[in-house]
């Protein structure tokens, strides 16, 4: 436990990406089995553990502690499981040394093994034996709120970085693994063969495509490529085997149990990867509808009659993993598309069709092709090496997204924040407003908040202008001068919009960046609230 | 006689009206009693001033020769008459000459600690009991959820964080007077020997404590016209906190910013500082140690001075000791 818990303080303040796979890696590499494996499961989410009841936790520190002295120091710290640790039994001065510490494995192994009249005892045991730190991650671990900043995907790319074994590889056998992942470790180490899977259907990680930059298209061959358009639903995976039928969404969560409109009607068996959509198929001659259409359907766990009726589901299939149970994700696009193309043919039409090719010869046709396409829920193209192999993760050079363009608008700035790591003493994340009507006239109101997309040089004129007009401090925080002839204006580029109750503002922004320093206008200048609520209608068509 | 009668809180600190001196009191006065150098307790511009010979030092480097109108200096255990009350110094463990003042009259004595702590350092003598009526103590970690862990084990994360980012300087924030000096010594004492680098604002006071025999190993200044950026690579470079937020911090490659300070306890206040490595090590008491010195000591009433003083007066009331705060105003923890 001690090891987990000391990777968990370090990782919850180390921001950098870099600085997060060093001490991943590490972690991987000096810690025994099973329990880096437990450890593995708990930072990329898969780690199944019998759950604790904040209130029982409280119950627990209230048996030994004074309810005033607790109620301070809570108040003080802010988070419950980081003052239970804190404050439990008056700390761990003496307690058992480093070298008898509870393991995870076994804190993990216990949990699990209790029935309910057990647990109150055995957290209290526990809490006994661990010192402050590894208090606080089995607290966390517990109550199920392990929010540290690393991703799946972060923690598998530190397992190729410790054994120099390649990530789509690690990606790909992932989810056929369970904690405490062993025989990964194994292979990983070089002391055993790669782990085969026992059945395809699981869900198998997918691939992605990166955004077409400025430059990368120029040295490529258009006639390597194939084109599809991109569709503005969202990404599924279908696998049938043997009975078994599910739907997963890109991550790797189970929706099946709100789509039995389009799992019912899976006539096959394989691995497809697709578009999840509302409306009707190319093939019934019914319109694709927007995303906010679908967003009706999303985020439920059952799902009822009128809602079938009211917004049907159906998938566009882009590519074939698996046909019945062989892998075929080593063969070529085009191959895969053949194979897929037979199955779609044969399922139902009204649930599944196939996504069509585009057409073109020359980057520029698609470029054109891009910027106005033929229905509304394109959200542009999508290039594909007609020779590419199917590989989970995001590489560069295979497959690229080609999105209409950004939207751009002007903002002000309103407050800066100190950025981390070789950024710790430069204000580098900003606030941003727009204009709006108020009850007290015209205000800029925040809209966003954008942290990259400026150049090094970029960022040090922003940070001496944070630097020069400060008006107010509110801990990291600084707001800057905005008047309407004083401030600094900001050209914003973001990949969409949507309506938001969350932000005050009403809408909140996909992917925002800065895309220019604007010092050639004045805060006066910049766009109204009105602009961007027009381009969230505009988009919901 | 009521203790009262001869100590209680003025705006301008505690004040004596017997003997006509205040305690560490923040702005000038006649006569000031000064228990150590951090600048909250200790400020320049009195007419006259009391304290240990080490403290006058302090004093005189960081405010200049005319810090004060007239200097007495003392030994710890001495005993003065200041207008018929009796008054001496004895170590309170917290920095270089730091001092609780025993304040004495008609058999009645109250002892104000000042800063202390229980803990072991190096580079100061360590805080000794004083049997009193009246105890008043500090509370700036007065609350249940402190406990300084042992600073070594705070150093080795330090020193293995070098192993594991050798390419990132290391910068350690350090307030200027003790902490800066108490953790070179104990990066030492983990068996480090490289140069250490430090901000100019450290530079008297290094050289002060090395003067007084508190060996600091190899310390050079970080400046960057004498070497390239790369010359910090994967060094060890103590300033004090603020600079890391400032242009000054961007000579340095990749830097990777530790705190020392007992409230890296608390992660919250660890990652709003942007500190990547936090170091618990505090020149005050933790909240175990609080308590153990009231008991150890055993006065029949204590006061309560700056920082949480609700809980610790809380947790006398649970004991039956009579205990008030005092609600004096003007000590930040430039110490911690």
């Amino acid at each position: 436990m001690k090891a987990f818990a000391t990777l968990l303080d370090r990782l919850v303040l180390t921001p950098s990406r870099n600085g997060k796979l060093t001490l991943l890696a590490d972690y991987f590499r000096d810690t025994p089995d099973p329990d880096r494996g437990y450890g593995l499961a708990a930072l990329a989410g898969g780690l199944d553990l019998k759950s604790v009841k904040p209130a029982m936790l409280r119950d627990l520190v209230l048996e030994r502690m004074d309810p005033v002295l607790f109620q301070y120091s809570y108040d003080y710290v802010g988070d419950l499981a980081e003052t239970i640790s804190l404050v439990w039994d008056g700390g761990a001065k003496d307690v058992i040394d480093d070298d008898h510490q509870p393991r995870l494995s076994e804190v993990v192994t216990k949990m699990n093994s209790l029935g309910r009249t057990e647990v109150r005892s055995a957290v209290r045991d526990l809490l006994d034996k661990l010192d402050t730190s590894s208090r606080f991650a089995f607290l966390k671990l517990v109550t199920g709120a392990l929010r540290i900043g690393v991703s799946a995907r972060l923690a598998k790319q530190a397992l190729s970085d410790m054994s120099g074994k390649d990530v789509t590889e690690i990606e790909t056998l992932w989810h056929g693994l369970t904690p405490p992942y062993e025989p990964l470790f194994a292979w990983l180490e070089g002391r055993a063969e790669k782990p085969v899977l026992a059945t395809p259907a699981i869900f198998h990680s997918v691939m992605l495509a990166n955004p077409v930059e400025t430059g990368d298209l120029e040295k490529l061959d258009p006639a390597d490529y194939a084109a599809e358009w991109k569709w503005d639903g969202i990404r599924v995976q279908m696998s049938s085997y043997g009975g078994t039928k599910k739907l997963y969404s890109r991550s790797g969560d189970d929706i099946t149990g709100a789509f039995p409109d389009v799992v019912g009607s899976i006539n096959f068996e394989g691995v497809i990867d697709g578009e999840l959509l509302v409306g009707g198929t190319a093939r019934s001659n019914n319109p694709t509808r927007t995303f906010s259409d679908l967003q009706q359907r999303l985020n439920r766990k059952t799902v009822t009659g009128k809602m079938l009726d009211e917004y049907p589901a159906f998938v566009r299939a882009y590519d074939l993993l698996f046909e019945s149970d062989r892998d075929i994700r080593a063969e070529s696009f085009l191959e895969r598309r053949k194979r897929l193309a037979d199955i779609i043919h044969d399922a139902p039409h009204d649930r599944f069709d196939l996504s069509e090719l585009v057409p073109f010869t020359t980057w520029d046709e698609l470029d054109r092709i891009r910027i106005a396409p033929p229905d509304p829920v394109i959200e542009g193209v999508m290039i594909k090496r007609k020779d590419s192999p199917y590989q989970a993760g995001r590489l560069k050079g295979p497959w690229f997204k080609w999105k209409r363009d950004p939207y751009n608008i002007d903002a002000v700035m309103l407050y800066a924040q100190r950025g981390h790591g070789k950024r710790s003493s430069y204000y580098s994340d900003f606030t941003f407003g727009v204009w709006a009507e108020t009850p007290d006239g015209e205000e800029l109101v925040p809209v966003g908040k954008a942290y990259f997309g400026f150049t090094d040089a970029e960022l040090e004129v922003l940070d001496k202008f944070v630097r020069d007009n400060t008006v107010d401090r509110f801990g990291p925080v600084r707001a800057v001068r905005a008047e309407p002839d004083f401030g600094f204006v900001l050209e914003v580029a973001f990949e969409g919009i949507n309506r938001s109750t969350r932000h005050k503002s009403g809408v909140a922004m996909r992917f925002p960046r800065i895309a220019r320093l604007r010092q050639d206008k004045l805060p006066r200048d910049a766009d109204r609230l009105a602009t961007l609520t027009a381009m969230v209608e505009a988009r919901e068509g | 006689m009521k203790p009262e009668a001869l100590l209680h809180p003025t705006p301008a600190g505690l004040f004596c009206p017997i003997g006509r001196f205040h305690v560490d009191p923040v702005r000038p006065v006649e006569r000031a009693l000064i228990t150590h150098g951090h600048s909250d307790h200790a400020r320049a511009g009195h007419a006259k001033v009391l304290a240990t010979r080490q403290t006058l030092d302090i004093m005189r480097l960081r405010y200049g020769e005319d810090f004060c109108g007239e200097e007495q200096a003392t030994a710890f255990g001495e005993e003065i008459d200041v207008d018929g009350v009796r008054v001496s110094f004895h170590p309170a463990g917290h920095v270089l000459g730091s001092a609780q003042i025993a304040i004495e009259k008609d058999g009645l004595r109250i002892v104000v600690s000042g800063d202390y702590k229980r803990g072991i350092d190096p580079t100061c003598a360590p805080f000794q009991p004083v049997a009193c009526d009246v105890f008043i103590t500090e509370a700036t970690f007065g609350l249940p959820v402190f406990h300084h862990p042992d600073p070594k084990d705070e150093i080795d994360k330090l020193l293995t964080s070098l192993k594991q980012f050798p390419e990132r300087s290391h910068l350690v924030g350090a307030y200027a007077l003790g902490k800066a000096q108490r953790v070179i010594r104990l990066i030492r004492d983990c068996g480090y020997h490289e140069p250490i680098y430090i901000h100019g604002a450290l530079a008297k006071l290094c050289d002060y404590y090395v003067g007084q025999g508190i060996d600091l190993g190899e310390i050079r200044p970080a400046t960057i016209e004498k070497s390239s950026p790369d010359a910090f690579k994967g060094a060890v470079v103590v300033g004090p906190p603020s600079a890391f937020q400032d242009r000054w911090a961007r000579r340095f490659n990749e830097p990777l910013i530790a705190f020392a300070s007992g409230w890296m306890m608390v992660r919250q206040r660890a990652k709003q500082g942007g500190v990547e490595l936090p170091l618990v090590i505090s020149d005050h008491c933790d909240w175990p140690e609080l308590l153990s010195t009231i008991e150890e000591i055993g006065p029949s009433e204590v006061w309560v001075t700056h920082g949480r003083e609700e809980a610790l007066v809380r947790w006398c009331e649970l004991k039956n000791i009579p205990a008030r705060p005092l609600h004096l105003v003007g000590y930040e923890d430039e110490g911690d």
